[in-house]
């Protein structure tokens, strides 16, 4: 937080130098505060759209790991591949495919905002796999051992005793996931997805003020962030104090 | 149905390999209702595999295992059958680390035998009273004792109501002072008919508890019987100096 105070201490003065042009952002005109609060409109589409990607892609990627653990040479190839051809496209890519490509191979048409969400949650699915798979691995033999011992079937194994410890260690990783999300739904402004970006880039086209207006955006971002990454280590500390 | 000589555990040329070492070696062993048997051996003599194999967390290649009339197969009924008996305390006591005491007793009731919270919660302060730890219920693992972890571990077996109870090398991850409270649990659920097979290096246990001892030396049984008569007269060369070795360290 004193680093945004000072970043934003910094641009102050040196719009001093006849350089910058702050009035179009400044919250003590009535026009600064229209564009601002224009520019800030974009924060619910940003966090819907990366919240909604991220739900589903953890519950994809979780779904993707499993056979990637099984013994079966076949899911666990299924895994690979998915792995290995999903993480290879790359968003933006992906992102204008699932617009403009789906609608003319299959006749279906998503809305902006499922197209994105579809792309995002697609594209991370991808690494949360990988996340998971990590994770399960990393508990021990012997966990698997005393949940057969007390004949737990394959699916209370993994509900109450894999699962349960897994996530609890991958949680930093999930965090991570999340911010990575965030940032990568600023990509959906290209097929005019109304979020963060997307508002700059309108603003900046009718103001003609792009470094001011991007330097907001910049910060939009980098608070966000960090409200999320503040949050999601408080969560981490909560989860590790309950087993203490 | 089991009239008191006929054998709930009948191991018929069992083998067992892991790549191309041969664990066990064509294992013969019966068990009686309510006997006890105490295996020791070396390490690497393939006596915790011995145990693993009955409750199918190692699976033999070749020979039968046979648990209260249930051939020991793949076939997931025949296994869920023989778990349902046979219960197992391990070495490092595998607890549920993120479920508290009394969680880690009642998951198996609640999810496998589909008794209610409240039927589960009775049951598990039943038996952690017969280990003696009831205050500990609330407790998560890690603010335990390795000695009150393992009577824990004990007493998640006993939840299930296994008839058939597996000790691999339950005192081995113990602190000294703390054996003798784990012996003494086990000791008491000897006297009470429990049928038990334990390895261990506890050769007082083994003198006091065991009905029958089983020494066990690179994948074979090499000696079996009463341990007064395999302690005072070894028939095999192999075991006088394995007692020889553990008894004057």
């Amino acid at each position: 937080m004193k680093f945004i105070a000072i970043l934003a201490a910094f641009m102050l003065l040196s719009g001093c130098s006849g350089n910058w042009g702050w009035y179009v952002v400044d919250p003590t005109t009535t026009k600064g505060m229209i564009n601002l609060k224009f520019m800030l409109s974009g924060m619910y589409y940003t966090i819907l759209l990366s919240v909604t990607a991220i739900s589903i892609s953890v519950v994809v990627g979780l779904l993707v790991a499993l056979p990637g653990l099984s013994q079966k040479v076949g899911w666990r190839r299924f895994n690979r591949a998915y792995v290995e051809v999903v993480r290879a496209v790359p968003v933006l890519v992906l992102i204008l495919w699932v617009y403009y490509g789906l609608p003319a191979l299959s006749g279906i048409t998503l809305s902006v905002f499922w197209a994105g969400v579809f792309a995002l949650a697609l594209s991370d699915s991808a690494f949360q796999a990988e996340i998971f798979r990590g994770g399960i691995q990393s508990i021990a033999k012997g966990q698997y051992e005393a949940a057969q011992s007390v004949s737990l079937n394959y699916r209370d194994t993994m509900r109450f005793v894999i699962l349960p410890q897994a996530i609890r260690r991958i949680l930093p990783a999930l965090g991570n996931q999340l911010v990575y999300m965030l940032k990568m739904s600023s990509l959906v402004s290209v097929i005019g997805m109304q979020e963060l970006t997307r508002k700059a880039n309108e603003l900046s086209v009718s103001e003609y003020r792009p470094l001011e207006i991007y330097t907001v955006l910049v910060l939009e971002y980098l608070v966000l962030i960090l409200v999320v990454s503040a949050f999601v280590r408080r969560l981490e500390r909560r989860m590790q104090a309950a087993e203490a | 149905m089991n009239d008191q000589s006929a054998p709930v555990i009948t191991m018929r040329d069992v083998s067992k390999y892991f790549g191309d070492f041969q664990a066990l070696k064509s294992v013969n062993l019966d068990v009686a209702l309510g006997e006890r048997v105490v295996v020791c051996g070396p390490s690497g003599s393939g006596k915790s595999t011995l145990i693993r194999c009955i409750n199918r967390l190692e699976a033999h290649e070749s020979g039968e295992i046979v648990v209260e009339d249930t051939v020991l197969t793949d076939d997931p009924a025949s296994l869920d059958k023989i778990r349902g008996v046979v219960g197992m305390v391990f070495q490092q006591f595998n607890l549920f680390p993120h479920l508290t005491v009394l969680e880690n007793l009642t998951l198996g009731p609640k999810r496998v035998l589909g008794l209610t919270e409240a039927e589960a919660n009775a049951r598990a302060m039943k038996y952690l009273e017969r280990v003696r730890i009831p205050d500990q219920a609330e407790k998560f693992p890690r603010q335990l004792s390795g000695g009150q972890q393992q009577r824990v571990a004990i007493a998640r077996s006993l939840c299930m109501e296994s008839r058939i109870l597996l000790f691999d090398e339950p005192t081995s991850a113990l602190d000294p002072e703390m054996i003798a409270e784990v012996l003494e649990v086990m000791t008491e659920l000897a006297s009470s008919g429990m049928t038990m097979i334990v390895v261990t290096h506890e050769m007082g246990f083994a003198r006091k508890v065991a009905d029958t001892m089983v020494f066990m030396d690179k994948g074979e049984i090499v000696e079996v019987g009463p341990p007064e008569q395999v302690f005072t007269a070894p028939k095999s060369e192999r075991f006088a100096t394995f007692l020889n070795q553990i008894l004057n360290h």
